[in-house]
């Protein structure tokens, strides 16, 4: 077996290096901190010399996510990234991707909000990957990385799962993971896919040339009459309860005995299992639930720890109390769900969560 | 094992750049390691620093509060972090730079003339590596030969022909450290 490639990388290099070794065919974006290594990485790679893979800094982010829209409507493995401003920018596209049943990869860096906010890193943003963001009913397939193997392994995963059920997908990082660096096993390279292959695994959608069939495939959102986008809505929204079934993903980190629960995603999941250890040491039953799919959320396990008799679930989330919605949701009334977050990009500590935990559990 | 260093400073004097070779010299040791900057308004104001954590099992925060060495180079990172260092710790500054001596008495304390070692012989780039030599040798968290594989690793192929005087650099700040606490 050849040896393993070990590096030590920044989260947003290595989005850069997986989307290559994936056989990404494009990238399109416009730099903004703290995710323009990702475009930077992508420029040093050249993979244009190597796999054909195109690169191109747009004028903006909203020619970025549209010509994502372009590239993914001919079949062809395509991304973008972005943080939080400039991904605001693209939800107007995200939603006539999701409408045409393209697949495609979104990353968000994110960084504090509202408004240009600031640089430092937050999870202000999970509404509006996991709500919506742009209009109408849709959803993105939402990834939370953890970790810069995550960002690495969520790249190829996120092309997967946008290409299985025709939808687009979001790695939603933030400044902390996207600006770290950690060891990382890079992927071997796989090969792009040829045009043949393209039109043979997306003939039934991809806009790549009629070849052998008698119509044209057409890719829109735009239907003037009421029925056939009713039909469309009932056609997401069949898709969607299919993912919804199938692809929840989560971690648990001492959960089995936990009498309480702390609920997080991304960077902050790493901070609160922190917070575990050192509560487990104090002789206090804590456990870590992490959604590393935040849409589709997986609120079945949660029900059932609600159930099992867990006493209370604390979101802690670098936000003013977003996931904690969903928590309250699956929990259904059946024990206490509380929020615990910072804003502006500050940081909470392991030892803040576990003050403000024991604050809650006291009253 | 778990060492969680905090290295602070001005931007331009190689902090971000020490803590990456000193985190790919954990990865050459098969050690678990984080880097986690600064990258925001301290950068872009001058003042920057990095947390590396480097242990031989799974780290799960990359960020701390309280850390087991500081390394200082400025008065604004002294007035910061020398509070952040967990007693019994370790607390090494060089000199130059500093107005402040720290004034804990339950850490110890070690002074480096890197900054002025460093003008004498005419090699202000080897100045981080001087520091990280001194470091090595209060806190020898990583054997030098994957030392000296982290530092490869960190430079790019251009800078490779600096290798042997940034070794001679780590070797000279292991000398040239004291203890003054």
């Amino acid at each position: 077996m050849a040896e393993k490639d070990i590096r030590l990388m920044k989260g947003n290099e290595v989005i850069a290096h997986a989307a290559v070794r994936c056989g990404c065919d494009g990238y399109f974006g416009y730099p903004i901190t703290p995710q323009s290594e990702v475009m930077e990485t992508l420029m040093e790679l050249r993979p244009w010399e190597t796999t054909g893979m195109v690169v191109l800094q747009a004028e903006s982010e909203i020619s970025s996510i549209n010509m994502v829209y372009g590239g993914a409507a001919t079949g062809k493995k395509v991304m973008t990234s972005s943080s939080s401003p400039g991904v605001s920018l693209m939800s107007e596209g995200l939603s006539y991707i999701a409408a045409c049943e393209l697949p495609c990869l979104v990353v968000n860096c994110q960084r504090g909000g509202p408004g240009l906010g600031t640089i430092q890193p937050s999870q202000g943003d999970y509404f509006q990957a996991c709500k919506g963001g742009g209009h109408g009913d849709y959803h993105l397939i939402v990834l939370a990385p953890s970790s810069v193997q995550e960002m690495h392994d969520f790249v190829g995963l996120g092309f997967d799962l946008a290409f299985k059920y025709s939808t687009p997908s979001m790695i939603l990082a933030d400044g902390a993971i996207g600006q770290m660096m950690e060891k990382v096993v890079l992927a071997p390279q796989q090969p792009r896919r040829t045009d043949e292959q393209i039109a043979e695994e997306c003939s039934s959608w991809a806009a790549c040339g009629k070849g052998k069939r008698k119509q044209r495939n057409v890719c829109t959102s735009l239907n003037l009459q009421p029925e056939p986008m009713e039909e469309l809505n009932n056609r997401l929204q069949r898709k969607y309860r299919q993912i919804e079934e199938a692809e929840p993903r989560w971690e648990e980190f001492m959960c089995d005995d936990a009498e309480y629960v702390l609920v997080a995603f991304g960077s902050s999941a790493r901070i609160c299992s922190a917070t575990v250890e050192m509560a487990r040491e104090q002789g206090l039953k804590l456990g870590l639930l992490r959604p590393i799919t935040l849409w589709p959320f997986p609120k079945r396990v949660i029900s059932e720890k609600a159930e099992r008799g867990v006493k209370g679930f604390m979101s802690v989330e670098l936000n003013v109390g977003q996931m904690v919605e969903d928590v309250a949701l699956a929990v259904n009334g059946r024990a206490d769900v509380w929020h615990y977050g910072r804003t502006g990009g500050v940081m909470f500590t392991p030892e803040d969560v576990l003050t403000e935990l024991k604050r809650r559990i006291v009253k | 094992m778990k060492e969680t260093i905090i290295i602070a400073g001005f931007g331009g004097q190689g902090v971000l750049s020490m803590g990456k070779i000193l985190a790919y010299s954990g990865v050459m040791q098969d050690y678990e390691v984080t880097w986690m900057p600064s990258y925001g308004p301290e950068m872009r104001g001058g003042t920057a620093n990095v947390t590396v954590i480097v242990s031989d099992r799974k780290i799960s925060s990359p960020i701390a509060d309280q850390f087991d060495t500081a390394i200082i180079l400025n008065q604004q990172s002294m007035d910061k972090f020398e509070s952040k260092v967990k007693p019994g710790g370790v607390l090494i500054y060089d000199t130059n730079g500093i107005t402040r001596l720290p004034s804990r008495d339950d850490i110890e304390i070690y002074e480096i003339d890197a900054a002025a070692e460093c003008a004498r012989t005419g090699q202000a780039k080897m100045f981080n590596t001087m520091i990280l030599g001194g470091f090595l040798k209060v806190k020898p968290v990583v054997q030098m030969e994957y030392v000296m594989q982290g530092l490869k690793k960190s430079l790019p192929e251009r800078a490779w022909k600096t290798l042997p005087q940034n070794e001679e650099a780590i070797l000279h700040g292991a000398e040239i450290i004291r203890r003054v606490k």
